[in-house]
């Protein structure tokens, strides 16, 4: 079949009108030359025989009569080994191997080394009925195993006719032969395509998640847990922390592979990344960051057509990883600057807006996306899962725009990052109020957690949660009367609330011992608050109130800074059981 | 600027108050014009009808205008030759001497590939302890000022420049008042500075669309020193909110549909395209932005200062403190992003410590204000915290002040004695045990 070509007839910054002389689909890919520049770009609409593409890159010195071939598919990933630890941009090109320092139009490297040689290892047997997403091999990629898998395009039952022997490979030679149901042929390598925009489910079920995935982070492990293969968002006003919270989370969380898509943000984050990941140790693994990170990255300044591109990217390539059982953590941030793109090419194709000028479709986009998380149980009976946090960036701070009002339904936890608490440097700046975990109330995440962490766990959080709840009532109502026009029990109760504030919710994130707590460090942290909190001690007078609490709340932070359980750390103990039971 | 090859035309289409259209062939994306002599540049491409937009307004232009394309986008010639030198938006001599000669560069060219770029870690000083303790600013980095209109921001920025070690400073001026421009000119001047500043400076004189190209000129001359040289590099770019204006201008004449606050639904991605220049370089050269956004009223909701703030490292906001009467950078709402990489590292090791504890101090300090104004009686604890913040403000985060970090910390440590207790400072036991003046 003849690829479709074209003429570009009309240019509206990265709008091009191309007049075809063919067949060209939705969302095709098509490439526009540009004195010999291949410029990529994707049909995102058609009228009789003029399509509408958006370049991935700056129309600049484009003309009317510049030449298009139509590629006969849709944006895609490359699935294989060598995704590990990569930087990519948002089409999936090595930004590693690009030339010079500024980025060059056309420059588009390929993603995986198809010169490498990879050590194969037969899982399947020659007669084993397989279908798509069936583990055919192994080789090794860095320190995973990783599956080759039967290509998930393939539909219906096949069966292993051929498989290469043990030995060393390049990803495109052939590692088996495939027979369909009516006895056609089909060789298999190592790498397959994959639209990103369409969710891989090659797997047998996608159950409610039932275990949560620790991330050292208190606020959330403690008060708001993440499940496995769950969802969460943080939307927060520019300066809360989002970024730190997201860097925090992505080097501590208890995950396999960790996915970033830096989608519209700055730069000089990504650069951090691709800086302190390869010395930063996993301490779970003792292996570098980097070795299980894989960065896809849009920054603010890149070409806006594929910022919106580079999230599916990541999630295919989440989704992949997922497939082969292992555990995916996927950040993107920020979604917002993905809903932009989208809002800025719906304005262009002139299209009747919605709230705030987005598309009418934006709520349905975002959910549709977040969808593609979730544990899975695979056809092999092994289990793996996306986990997915993003963040949103709300115009100007307001939490009724459309992108956090869409993204609220679809995502099950809410991480409320909020000005007052940055501003009084209360970090993480979470609302300890009004975030929410939905998993707290899946009686299978609760039975889970009282297995893991303490019989009861559950109902003790509630409790601290409502000691915070008391005393910011508390709180406002000294603010309304004074203190003195209050009983001294608001005093306690405020206290009290201030306690687990300064104690548990906030954490230093640069503080090498503070910035990671594990759970048993976080269980027995809360015991110990909430055993002060069950205790009403009298008082003279507010101020001796307010001392007794701060006393306390500085030993615990002195705790929170020491070696869990080093002599210091019993120092700091011994002395907070003597100022507790003196009282 | 002609040549034998151009493409002259006589028939306009249509005329609007910032755009004509014409039909022409050969067009190329972006690329410059002139209309009846003013400079125009290519917007949109309809088969043979081409879209212009005169940067300098449509006022009197006539349906028989010449219309000439050069058949490229807006150039600059870059070359040492432009230090010291004044420019207007579209990079001509303002200060009366010759036409820089050099290599012609387009401007807004393509993005560094953020894997190339260097981690920023050089601090920037610049004496003034709300910028240098507690929003420390480092090369490579992008922050804007948000102020009030009446607030002394080009002061401010003058004083930075000028005390910042830089090879060179680049002023991009947009929509500055004549008084400005000429303050700036002149405090370069005496400064002794005038070689190492490049400046390109449009005044509300000019028409306001002419205002778009000024960042790009100043930050491809900043590229060329920064890349091609690999200097150090400082912008300075007032005012963007009436940049951002210009560009409202623009997508309105253009019958786009508004987003928040009328402003175009590209804002983010323009202005991300301009800040996101600055830059650490492999090589040494860095880029680093400083830049204003005025303030309608403080409101920092509105979609200029909302885009800028999720784009850029932080900012900095100048406040007139009621009790002093100084005027300071707000400890509270200002923020430099990437001060974690220099404080206690290119800084003395308590620096962290102390700018935490001096701004939660300073925070109890507004909240005891608040209940005095309510009516309601201080505690002790509440009349110790006010006095220190009266101290800190005046002695320390007060902008007239100029004094190195090391000094500024020691002066904190003293105020921290004068009035708290170790634990009322809830600073690390080791570093308070190591500091701590009595």
């Amino acid at each position: 079949m003849t690829k479709t070509r074209g003429k570009v007839v009309g240019i509206i910054a990265n709008l091009i009108t191309v007049q075809v002389n063919g067949a060209v689909a939705q969302n095709e890919i098509c490439h526009i030359d540009l004195k010999g520049v291949k410029l990529m770009a994707e049909v995102i609409k058609v009228v009789g025989d003029k399509a509408y593409v958006q370049v991935f890159e700056s129309s600049r010195g484009l003309s009317v009569g510049c030449e298009v071939e139509f590629e006969q598919h849709m944006l895609e990933a490359t699935l294989g080994p060598g995704i590990l630890s990569r930087n990519y941009d948002g089409l999936q090109h090595n930004l590693e191997i690009m030339e010079g320092v500024f980025l060059q139009r056309g420059d588009y490297t390929a993603p995986l080394n198809y010169q490498q040689q990879y050590r194969f290892t037969p899982i399947a047997n020659l007669g084993d009925k397989v279908q798509a997403a069936s583990w055919l091999g192994e080789v090794p990629e860095g320190w995973l195993s990783h599956k080759i898998m039967v290509p998930f395009s393939f539909e219906g039952n096949y069966t292993v006719k051929w498989l290469a022997a043990p030995g060393d490979y390049t990803i495109e030679e052939k590692i088996a032969v495939l027979t369909d149901e009516n006895g056609s042929e089909h060789p298999v390598t190592m790498v397959q395509k994959w639209p990103v925009k369409k969710a891989i489910t090659a797997y047998k079920e996608k159950p409610r998640p039932n275990r949560v995935m620790e991330t050292g982070v208190r606020v959330i492990d403690t008060f708001n847990p993440i499940a496995e293969g769950g969802t969460g968002f943080i939307p927060g006003p520019f300066g809360c922390g989002k970024t730190v919270m997201q860097h925090a989370i992505s080097k501590q969380a208890d995950a396999d592979i960790i996915i970033m898509a830096a989608c519209g943000e700055r730069a000089n984050e990504v650069v951090e990344i691709f800086t302190e990941f390869p010395r930063l140790d996993d301490p779970r693994t003792g292996r570098k960051l980097m070795e299980r990170t894989t960065i896809i990255c849009n920054t603010s300044n890149m070409p806006v057509a594929a910022r919106e591109a580079s999230v599916y990217t990541a999630m295919t390539i989440a989704e992949y990883y997922r497939a082969m059982g292992f555990k995916v953590l996927l950040l993107a941030d920020s979604t917002s600057r993905w809903a932009q793109a989208l809002r800025e090419m719906s304005n262009r194709l002139e299209e009747l807006p919605g709230a705030d000028a987005f598309p009418m479709d934006l709520s349905a986009i975002i959910s549709n996306f977040y969808a593609r998380a979730g544990f899975v149980y695979l056809n092999n009976g092994e289990t793996g899962s996306v986990t997915f946090i993003g963040t949103v960036s709300p115009a100007g701070g307001n939490l009724k725009e459309p992108v956090t009002e869409s993204t609220k339904k679809a995502a099950r936890c809410f991480y409320a990052l909020v000005q007052n608490r940055a501003d009084s440097k209360r970090y993480p700046a979470i609302d300890p109020v009004e975030s929410y975990s939905k998993y707290l109330e899946y009686p299978e995440i609760i039975s889970y957690l009282d297995e893991k962490i303490i019989e009861g766990w559950v109902s003790t959080v509630r409790e601290a949660r409502n000691v915070i709840l008391r005393g910011k009532e508390a709180y406002e109502q000294i603010n309304i009367l004074g203190d003195d026009g209050v009983p001294m029990d608001y005093h306690v109760r405020y206290w009290k609330s201030e306690l687990i504030d300064f104690v548990l919710l906030q954490q230093d994130a640069f503080d090498k011992i503070d910035a990671s707590t594990p759970l048993k460090r976080q269980q027995y942290m809360l015991y110990k608050l909430m055993e002060i909190c069950r205790q009403n001690p009298i008082f003279d007078n507010f101020e001796q109130c307010s001392v007794f609490y701060k006393d306390i709340i500085n030993i615990c932070r002195q705790m929170n800074y020491s070696e869990f359980e080093s002599p210091k750390f019993k120092e700091h103990e011994t002395a907070l059981e003597a100022l507790i039971h003196n009282s | 600027m002609t040549t034998a090859f151009q493409r002259i035309y006589t028939k306009l289409e249509g005329i609007t108050k910032a755009t004509v259209s014409l039909h022409a062939k050969g067009v190329v994306a972006e690329e410059l014009a002139t209309v009846a002599g003013r400079l125009a540049q290519v917007v949109k491409i309809n088969g043979d009808l081409i879209t212009l937009q005169i940067f300098a307004g449509t006022e009197g232009i006539a349906t028989n205008a010449e219309v000439v394309f050069f058949g490229e986008p807006p150039t600059l010639n870059v070359s040492d030759d432009l230090a010291g030198r004044f420019f207007n938006a579209y990079g001509q001599p303002i200060d009366g001497g010759p036409e820089v000669e050099g290599e012609k560069r387009e401007i807004g060219g393509p993005s560094v590939n953020p894997f190339r770029r260097k981690q920023p870690s050089q601090l920037i000083a610049t004496g003034i302890a709300g910028i240098d303790l507690n929003n420390t600013l480092v090369s490579g980095q992008k922050i804007p000022f948000f102020a009030d209109p009446d607030q002394p921001y080009n002061q401010v920025m003058a004083d930075v420049a000028l005390r910042a070690k830089v090879d060179k400073i680049i002023l991009g001026g947009m929509g500055l008042s004549n008084d400005d421009y000429l303050y700036y000119k002149q405090v370069f001047e005496n400064a002794g500075a005038l070689g190492r500043i490049i400046s390109f400076v449009n005044t509300t004189e000019q028409p306001p669309v002419e205002r778009l190209l000024v960042p790009d000129m100043a930050l491809t001359a900043a590229e060329y020193f920064a890349v091609d040289k690999n200097e150090k590099v400082l912008v300075l770019l007032t005012d963007m909110t009436l940049y951002a204006d210009a560009l409202s201008i623009v997508s309105n004449r253009m019958d786009q549909i508004p987003s928040k606050d009328s402003m175009p639904g590209s804002l983010y991605s323009d202005l991300a395209k301009l800040y996101e220049k600055a830059v650490q370089l492999p090589d040494g050269g860095s880029i680093t932005i400083i830049a204003v956004t005025t303030l309608s009223g403080g409101d920092i909701t509105h979609a200029i200062p909302d885009n800028t703030g999720y784009i850029t490292e932080g900012q900095l906001f100048l406040r007139t403190d009621s009790d002093t009467g100084k005027v300071i950078v707000d400890p509270f709402r200002s923020l430099s992003r990437l001060k974690q990489l220099v404080i206690g590292k290119a800084t003395r090791n308590d620096h962290p410590q102390v700018m935490n504890a001096a701004v939660r101090l300073y925070a109890d300090a507004a909240n005891a204000k608040t209940k005095l104004e309510n009516g309601f009686d201080l505690s002790d604890y509440d009349r110790r915290a006010l006095e220190f913040a009266k101290d800190y403000s005046q002695n320390i985060l007060s902008i007239d002040i100029n004094i190195d970090i090391t000094e500024m910390l020691d002066r904190t440590w003293k105020l921290f004695a004068k009035y708290f207790s170790k634990a009322e400072t809830a600073i690390k036991q080791e570093i308070a045990d190591q500091y701590w003046t009595k």
